[in-house]
């Protein structure tokens, strides 16, 4: 009986009906993270209840759901971290050898590789992020500045040579909420390496990476005070920047906020590096390889949800290949699958709270009334929590909104051009200055074009590579100082001759 | 300006464009094919289409009658039915398929007709002088001809190397033609030996001229020449033929060959697939696995998907 069977579907195997392949929801396990309802400050190296008294809740963008509530630092609070840091640096960190230093940040590094799936999923859950990046990308930075800044420590007479170089003292840093812990990390690790105390003051809706990396220091036993955390929204950032003991403000976030941080800090002694938003050009020439340049620009303005302060968010494409590139990005966009953040299929997650999204929302819409020219993926959207599906606008004027203005999404504006001379044009007509990619299979073409940029950092035939050994920072309202490399030491020291 | 080059064909001058390939994007797309993660019954579908996909291949010196008749039978039924007899109360089970074609070289065609009389499964014949293909056109054409007239009814030829390594498309694209024309009704499947080609340019550009010159499929390479398919060097030959059927309409196949092993590779090179062409590429008409140890590893993890075990190894012919 069986082998007839077996015949017959032998016989008849030609039957070629595509099968439509279903990729299974792989949910990472979540239970691996351990969330405290009720969050303290992390002050002196032990965990406080604030003497605000106040407490705010902190959600899942994925769910629109409550994670836990989190301590809201006044005054008062911000006062006692930094006294303890101020504490700490005087008895402590600027006492002791670069060498030192060193070990604890050696230490630091290597606890978080060792917890780095812990850490991995609670950056998912409080922040939104696919998985796979806070899994591949995310986590892996923050040990990677972690280790290359702790081979600094004790070599500093060599970043600078022929220069003494000295600490400032306290640093109060301020961080947004897109690379929660990668950004403390950019932060944290030049800041102790070169003998500062710190701080640091996470975003109101992705604080809980810093508390779990405040346990990490409890382990490293890194020194009381060393690493201070004020959890809190714009109101205890103004506290920390204004405060007057400290010597150094170090801010990421919007232009806007940092504006005003520099005017509160005028007139004081205080050293700042602002590192703010930006409209990136994604430069591609006709002679790019445009399957790579589209993966590129994809990987450019989507990455992250397009919270990406260097995303690649103004596409200018040679007016000869427009229609190629446009119809491949979009076939490309079809592609991207949008949805729960913890599935470790998912390319796009969710976006970071109901404020963006509201934003993104209001822009999109100006944006279409300006230019109908709109494309978006048709992608399911899951019902709850805050999505975006990705976008463009094709043929975007460089005077229109989305053109100009950060949206801070994953919203991408294209435009053409004719000429290299256009292309540099175009690309410089902004009023930031941070990142800019260049597609071209010409060597020659690339570096001619890069001289003519304003950009800190300017990608060739590929895009968002981030190393802590290359220094990251903007021109014009982009902000200024850079972060990471031998560079990024430099907004810490005093250079005495 | 982009870059084309122009070959004279039958019906005139034919434009071929050049696309230039990034070769550390290309990795990067490649490698991201390989974190997906797929629905368990979607898996086990893939499994039995990867089955049905193989061309079993044997290319040695030592290939006799005997050898082809074994490697025909065990074409047809990849393993002995009782063996599953415990999975058939699996909802997803259904019998394990014939595979699409067996794959051997010209002299030995006669033998895998006679043994696959009847049964459906293509006859594949590695033809061209294969594998340097350093021979005379005329021989070349001898050789295939000789494999049609025997029955074979897929040609499986290879480009002529020296000619592209030296410029020479033009004389890349008649053979090609030429060979398309000898094997009247049998599908032509053209082999690029892409470790030979060396750079992704190259390969973008062999494409290009091989599916403009009337393959019905391109293929990798053959496992002769080291390396054989690899998932970047597939992206590559998988965009030439989306941009291929961009232009023309027309559904070229693909065959990656040489090199692909195991059951998690195969459905790698299905999502790859699935991401870049779409699922009216995943049948056996318009892909193609180019392997031999494989099959046996694709049973297996049939096997363990069913049931949750392996089985053990020695139920499996070796062959």
């Amino acid at each position: 009986m069986t082998r007839k069977k077996l015949n017959q579907s032998t016989e008849t195997k030609t039957a070629s009906t595509p099968f439509v392949f279903e990729y299974s929801p792989a949910p990472q396990e979540t239970n691996i993270v351990k969330i405290e309802k009720k969050n303290k400050l992390f002050i002196d190296g032990k965990f406080v209840a604030p003497k605000s008294g106040k407490y705010f809740a902190t959600l899942n963008p994925a769910t629109g759901e409550k994670l836990a509530d989190l301590a809201e630092a006044g005054k008062q609070d911000v006062d006692l971290a930094v006294k303890a840091a101020r504490k700490a640096y005087k008895n402590v960190w600027s006492k002791i050898s670069g060498e030192e230093r060193g070990r604890y940040l050696f230490r630091i590094a290597r606890l978080i590789q060792e917890r780095a799936r812990e850490f991995a999923v609670l950056e998912t859950l409080d922040n939104g992020k696919p998985i796979k990046e806070t899994r591949d990308i995310d986590i892996p930075l923050v040990a990677a500045h972690f280790f290359y800044n702790a081979g600094w420590a004790d070599k500093l007479n060599y970043a600078f040579p022929g220069h003494q170089v000295s600490p400032l003292g306290v640093a109060g840093q301020v961080i947004p909420w897109n690379f929660p812990l990668l950004m403390a990390a950019w932060k944290i690790a030049p800041a102790l390496a070169t003998g500062n105390t710190v701080v640091l003051k996470p975003a109101e809706t992705t604080s809980l990476s810093a508390l779990l990396l405040a346990r990490i220091f409890q382990e490293a036993e890194l020194p009381d005070g060393v690493v201070n955390f004020v959890t809190g929204a714009g109101e205890t950032g103004a506290e920390l920047v204004a405060h007057k003991d400290i010597n150094k403000v170090a801010f990421t976030g919007s232009t806007d906020i940092g504006k005003s941080i520099v005017q509160a800090t005028a007139g004081t002694n205080k050293r700042l590096t602002m590192e703010l938003g930006g409209k990136s050009a994604h430069i591609v020439y006709e002679d790019a390889a445009i399957d790579q340049a589209v993966e590129g620009v994809i990987n450019g303005i989507f990455f992250n949800q397009g919270h990406v302060c260097c995303a690649g968010s103004r596409l200018l494409v040679e007016e000869s290949i427009q229609d190629i590139v446009v119809k491949k990005l979009k076939r490309r966009m079809e592609e991207l699958r949008v949805g729960d953040p913890m599935d470790k299929n998912t390319d796009i997650g969710a976006i970071n709270s109901k404020e963006q999204l509201n934003k993104i929302h209001s822009l999109v819409k100006k944006g279409r009334e300006e230019n109908p020219d709109f494309f978006e993926s048709s992608c399911p959207l899951p019902k709850k929590g805050y999505f975006h599906r990705p976008c463009f606008f094709n043929n975007a004027a460089s005077s229109s909104t989305v053109s100009r203005v950060e949206i801070f999404g994953p919203v991408l504006s294209i435009s053409t051009f004719r000429t290299p001379d256009e292309a540099i044009a175009k690309a410089n007509d902004t009023n930031f200055g941070l990142a800019a990619g260049i597609w071209s299979e010409k060597g020659s073409k690339i570096h001619k074009t890069a001289l003519g940029l304003k950009a800190g950092i300017i990608w060739a035939n590929t895009y968002n590579k981030f190393d802590p050994t290359s220094p990251f920072g903007g021109y014009f309202e982009s902000g200024f100082g850079r972060e990471g490399g031998r560079h990024g030491l430099l907004p810490y020291v005093e250079v005495n001759s | 300006m982009r870059g084309e080059i122009k070959i004279k064909s039958a019906s005139g001058s034919l434009p071929i464009p050049i696309e230039p390939v990034d070769m550390v994007g290309a990795h990067e797309r490649a490698a991201s094919f390989t974190t997906r993660s797929i629905k368990k019954t979607s898996k086990i579908q893939a499994l039995y289409t990867v089955i049905r996909m193989t061309d079993l291949t044997t290319l040695e010196g030592a290939d006799t009658p005997g050898r082809v008749r074994q490697l025909c039978i065990k074409a047809r039924y990849p393993v002995p039915h009782d063996i599953f007899s415990e999975l058939q109360s699996h909802p997803d089970y259904q019998p394990i398929p014939s595979v699409a074609a067996v794959c051997v070289y010209p002299s030995l065609v006669k033998v895998a007709v006679d043994t696959l009389r009847g049964t459906g499964i293509n006859i594949a014949s590695v033809a061209t002088a294969f594998p340097s293909g350093q021979l005379a056109i005329k021989e070349k054409l001898k050789d295939v001809k000789l494999a049609v007239l025997d029955g074979a009814t897929e040609i499986d030829m290879v480009i002529n190397r020296n000619a592209f390594l030296k410029g020479d498309y033009q004389t890349v694209f008649d053979e090609i033609v030429r060979v398309k024309e000898a094997c009247g009704d049998a599908h032509l499947k053209v082999i690029l030996e892409t470790g030979e080609l060396k750079t992704y340019d190259n390969v973008r550009l062999a494409s290009h001229i091989a599916m403009e010159a009337g393959g019905d499929f391109i293929k990798t390479s053959t496992g002769k020449i080291q390396p054989a398919a690899t998932l970047p060097v597939t992206l590559v030959m998988l965009q030439a033929i989306r941009d291929f059927h961009d232009k023309t309409g027309k559904m070229i196949g693909m065959k990656p060959a040489g090199g692909i092993k195991t059951a998690k590779q195969a459905i790698q090179y299905l999502v790859m697939v699935n991401e870049t062409l779409g699922s009216a590429w995943l049948t056996p008409d318009m892909f193609r696995f180019g392997a031999s140890s494989l099959l046996n590893d694709v049973i297996r993890q049939l096997f363990k998907q069913m049931t949750g075990r392996y089985y053990y190894d020695k139920v499996f012919s070796n062959d």
